[in-house]
């Protein structure tokens, strides 16, 4: 059998297990860790849903109807804490500088990636759940009112910031920690063509379609269909689903190129700026 | 007939940006058998040492680590091997218990507290077991990444400088502890070291190199008697010294 054969379908679930136990002692060891995940998302969403309170008072119907844009930000958050979960769990090795502990371990990059994405979901739970809750409490926004097409959103918000994140942690691995800045700043590209906020009919015709390549902007645009006009576009849904594929495919495989070019250039050796 | 060798190296060779790290070396070293590999600062040792792990893709040569090629067949013996090197750190804010537990989890060790109390107790951790890493004197870090390369206990353990930064009792102490578990368990050892006292009193070989090439290769013993010198510093700086003043000479 050849070796990368053997890689291929040697994984283990306990390898996987091993490291999100490592983030998970990691996590409750630091409660400024904790707070940093519920922090931001709380302080969006407070000054979001005034936005939108102040709208609904004083604009049209489509502008009021139905929580648009504290809908939109809270997917918008998935989609962002998702990728900022999986590239801060990544970014902890190199602060630690316990990378080259880790590839001299018989752990392989997909068990790796995986236990990334696992943590991720937990971080972005420790954040967004009780935000989603106090949002009902505090304007009246029932995200899970969204029902099975909430899923649907949120799988695929997870598949686009999976592999951006993954893309994202290749870029550390081979150019260190000067290339951190990636992982707090690459998510922002997304915002303005995802029309997390707008209707993609409000750009500029010749970027519209630069617009639909994104698999988020699908999600966003299904959102408001749902909220304005209660459909559920399953079409929007399948063909963000093609595009996360492709995109997650992208991920990976830049990821493995990154790294086998971090082996031929001994970055894995030094893991600093 | 003789055993296959736990390491050999082909005519290795790492260039980075045209300028040779290592420059076409070639050694084997037998299994059961403690080595060392001495040279000055940029000699090529931790480059060496890194392809011999997999971290590193040589530019040309082969490095077959317990029967594997490195670095294309590494995890078929990368859970029967381990390292410690100052180079890499453990996470600070885990216990030392947790960390070992997340290493022992990612080596697959069978029984994982029978281990870990195996270990501290040998490496003296007992007591410290649930305080952070970070917590801990360069000594009691340098123990617990010693627990961390022996978690599974391999048998090839690449060691980069293993008591770089200690008192010299801890230092002692450590050397003790290594020569003992290299007895007992019949395992390998590349020792990576500018302590002429410790490669002296653990090896029975030495590889020295210089600008990425072994400039000689024997037991202490036997360079002694070669350089005329007591100690294997001598032959340290005879070795290091040697091609200046042959280009002094030249000149």
């Amino acid at each position: 059998m050849s070796a990368r054969a053997e890689n291929a379908i040697a994984f283990s679930p306990q390898r996987v297990a091993a490291m999100v136990l490592r983030y998970w002692y990691l996590l409750r060891s630091s409660w400024p860790r904790l707070l940093d995940l519920i922090y931001w998302p709380l302080v969006q969403m407070i000054t979001w849903g005034f936005i939108q309170v102040y709208v609904m008072q004083n604009a049209g119907f489509f502008a009021r109807a139905g929580g648009t844009l504290i809908g939109a930000l809270l997917l918008w958050d998935i989609l962002f804490r998702g990728q900022l979960g999986f590239s801060i769990a990544f970014l902890e090795e190199m602060w630690s500088r316990n990378i080259g502990n880790l590839m001299m371990s018989p752990l392989r990059p997909l068990e790796f990636v995986v236990a990334l994405m696992v943590m991720s979901i937990v971080r972005l739970a420790v954040g967004a759940i009780p935000v989603s809750l106090l949002a009902i409490a505090f304007f009246g926004f029932n995200l899970y009112g969204l029902g099975l097409a909430l899923v649907a959103f949120f799988f695929n918000l997870m598949l686009t910031s999976w592999a951006v994140g993954i893309f994202v942690s290749g870029l550390v691995l081979r150019n260190g920690l000067g290339a951190e800045n990636f992982a707090w700043s690459i998510m922002f590209v997304f915002m303005p063509l995802a029309c997390v906020y707008y209707p993609v009919t409000t750009l500029p015709a010749w970027l519209q379609p630069a617009a639909w390549i994104l698999p988020p902007t699908y999600v966003f645009e299904g959102m408001r269909e749902l909220l304005i006009s209660h459909a559920f576009r399953a079409d929007l849904m399948v063909e963000a689903l093609g595009l996360n594929a492709v995109l997650f495919a992208i991920g990976v495989v830049g990821f493995l190129t990154l790294l086998k070019s971090a082996r031929r250039h001994g970055s894995l050796m030094q893991t600093g700026e | 007939m003789p055993a296959a060798p736990a390491i050999k190296v082909e005519r290795l060779v790492k260039i980075y940006k045209k300028m040779p790290a290592v420059d076409g070396i070639s050694f084997s070293i037998a299994p059961g058998s403690i080595t060392g590999l001495l040279g000055g600062n940029g000699a090529g040792k931790t480059t060496t040492i890194a392809m011999l792990m997999g971290l590193l893709m040589p530019t040309s040569g082969r490095v077959t680590v317990l029967g594997a090629e490195m670095p294309r067949q590494r995890y078929r013996v990368l859970q029967r091997m381990n390292f410690e090197s100052p180079y890499v750190d453990m996470p600070m804010r885990l216990t030392i218990r947790q960390n070992l537990t997340v290493f022992a989890m990612l080596y697959g060790v069978p029984d994982i507290r029978g281990r870990i109390a195996e270990l501290a107790e040998t490496l003296d951790l007992t007591d410290l077991l649930d305080r952070p890493t970070g917590k801990l004197s360069a000594g009691q870090k340098t123990r617990v990444a010693l627990a961390k390369s022996l978690i599974n206990a391999p048998e090839l353990l690449l060691l980069d400088e293993p008591t770089a930064s200690l008192d010299p009792d801890t230092a002692d102490w450590v050397r003790g502890w290594l020569e003992r578990y290299c007895r007992e368990r019949g395992a390998t050892v590349l020792l990576a070291s500018h302590n002429m006292t410790e490669v002296e009193r653990l090896c029975a070989r030495v590889i020295i190199m210089k600008q990425g090439r072994i400039e000689d290769d024997d037991t202490p013993g036997r360079l002694l008697a070669r350089y005329g010198r007591r100690t294997l510093e001598e032959v340290f700086l005879d070795v290091a010294r040697r091609r200046d003043d042959a280009r002094e000479a030249a000149q």
